[in-house]
């Protein structure tokens, strides 16, 4: 989560952000693929499906088709579903393998019951906390989603979001949301400590309850991930101060008396007394 | 769009309660290669609404002299897979449309897309 560059789901609406020009970064920017192949790998492996059996699969905001790619390799059969006609021309043109609709996720899964054996979802369900319409509630359009898609799966199948959540307030309206559309199950994160490798999982389990798979890289602390995402709206305060000393500390008044000097004023030496304390008086 | 994924499709308009099967209006159909795997075929045949998959089969003229009722034991019989694969993963609706049975709203399909987007009224 970096907090220094817009996030995409800010500056427009899914179908307008995603043109023809933020479509081709995702068939020629090989650092994106490489991201999204990766995340795609990790979904599939958290959906645990019975080894060698092919599966149909459903794929949310499938895009240019590239964690279809992957589910393709591995024998899988999948329908994709986007909003985005650019993204899904993109995939026309890479050939992929599963079918495509366009559809919005907010309006709900136009599929029969059981038909999927599991879904994945790489960096999509964010989107669907916007209102991006006056029309557009963010908790409706979640259970919409979350309802349509808990009939569509089979039973015992699991749904895998990869997400970047804003803020805690937001994990709690889509998790609340899909325990309400009766799902099981809850967040996986991968590399807790890490801001950079750190990867959100919502894992949903249709039907039977299984027990969370554990994130990767979390045998160094056994921190939940409440704590993880507690403190993000407070981490903006500093948004600005990168590489500035906090206010009033010592290294914050050295600096100031430093550039006070620099402009030719009447500055006190530094001594040890600098920036100390003074003792309360009554 | 391929018959497998037709075979799963239903209408989401609101007030629609089973919209199914959607009706399928083609302009352009084409038959794609695509790889046998008769353990998928197999997996999948309980999961298909086979009377829909026939009679899409039939609009589309690629019937492959399906029967009317499934036959009892299709695991064991390739040649019936074999069939079954070609209708549901290789013939493709390119361009049309699709039409929901009960309250005749079309949903059109380009490129082989079927474009399933709603209204602001219709959610």
């Amino acid at each position: 989560m970096t907090s220094n560059c817009r996030r995409p789901e800010h500056t427009a609406p899914p179908e307008l952000f995603y043109n023809e020009v933020e479509a081709k970064k995702y068939s020629q920017n090989s650092r994106m693929i490489e991201i999204q192949t990766q995340m795609s790998e990790r979904a599939v492996e958290l959906l645990n499906l019975p080894e060698g059996q092919p599966c149909f699969l459903l794929d949310v905001g499938c895009g240019s088709g590239l964690s279809g790619d992957f589910l393709s390799e591995e024998g899988h059969y999948w329908v994709g579903i986007d909003i985005s006609t650019a993204m899904l021309d993109v995939a026309l043109d890479r050939e992929v393998e599963g079918d495509l609709l366009v559809g919005d996720m907010g309006h709900g899964m136009p599929f029969r019951a059981g038909t999927f054996d599991g879904c994945i979802s790489i960096s999509a369900l964010q989107w669907l906390c916007n209102a991006d319409k006056r029309s557009h509630s963010p908790p409706k359009r979640l259970y919409t989603f979350f309802s349509t898609l808990y009939s569509s799966l089979s039973r015992g199948s699991r749904a895998i979001f990869q997400l970047y959540p804003e803020n805690s307030e937001q994990l709690e309206l889509i998790t609340t949301q899909a325990m309400r559309a009766g799902f099981g199950g809850g967040m996986v994160v991968d590399y807790p400590n890490s801001s950079k490798a750190k990867k959100f999982f919502l894992c949903l389990f249709a039907g039977v309850t299984g027990s969370l798979p554990k994130g990767l890289g979390t045998e160094t602390s056994d921190r939940a991930v409440s704590n993880q995402v507690q403190y993000s709206g407070q981490r903006c305060r500093f948004k600005g101060m990168k590489g500035k000393s906090a206010k009033k500390g010592r290294d914050w008044i050295l600096e100031k008396k430093e550039r006070r000097r620099r402009q030719g004023r009447e500055v006190r030496a530094d001594t040890k007394y600098t920036a100390r304390q003074r003792k309360p008086h009554f | 769009m391929k018959l497998l994924t037709h075979n799963m499709l239903t209408s989401h308009v609101k007030g629609v309660t089973k919209g199914y099967p959607l009706l399928i209006k083609a302009t352009e159909v084409k038959v794609n290669e695509v790889d046998f795997n008769p353990q998928f075929v197999s997996r999948m045949i309980p999961k298909l609404e086979w009377s829909a998959l026939v009679q899409a089969a039939d609009e589309l003229g690629h019937r492959q002299d399906l029967p009317v009722e499934l036959v009892p034991e299709y695991e064991k019989n390739e040649e019936f897979l074999k069939k079954v694969h070609r209708v549901l993963l290789e013939v493709e609706v390119i361009e049309g449309c699709l039409r929901c049975p009960e309250s005749g709203r079309e949903f059109p399909i380009s490129r082989g897309i079927p474009n399933m987007l709603l209204n602001d009224d219709e959610v």
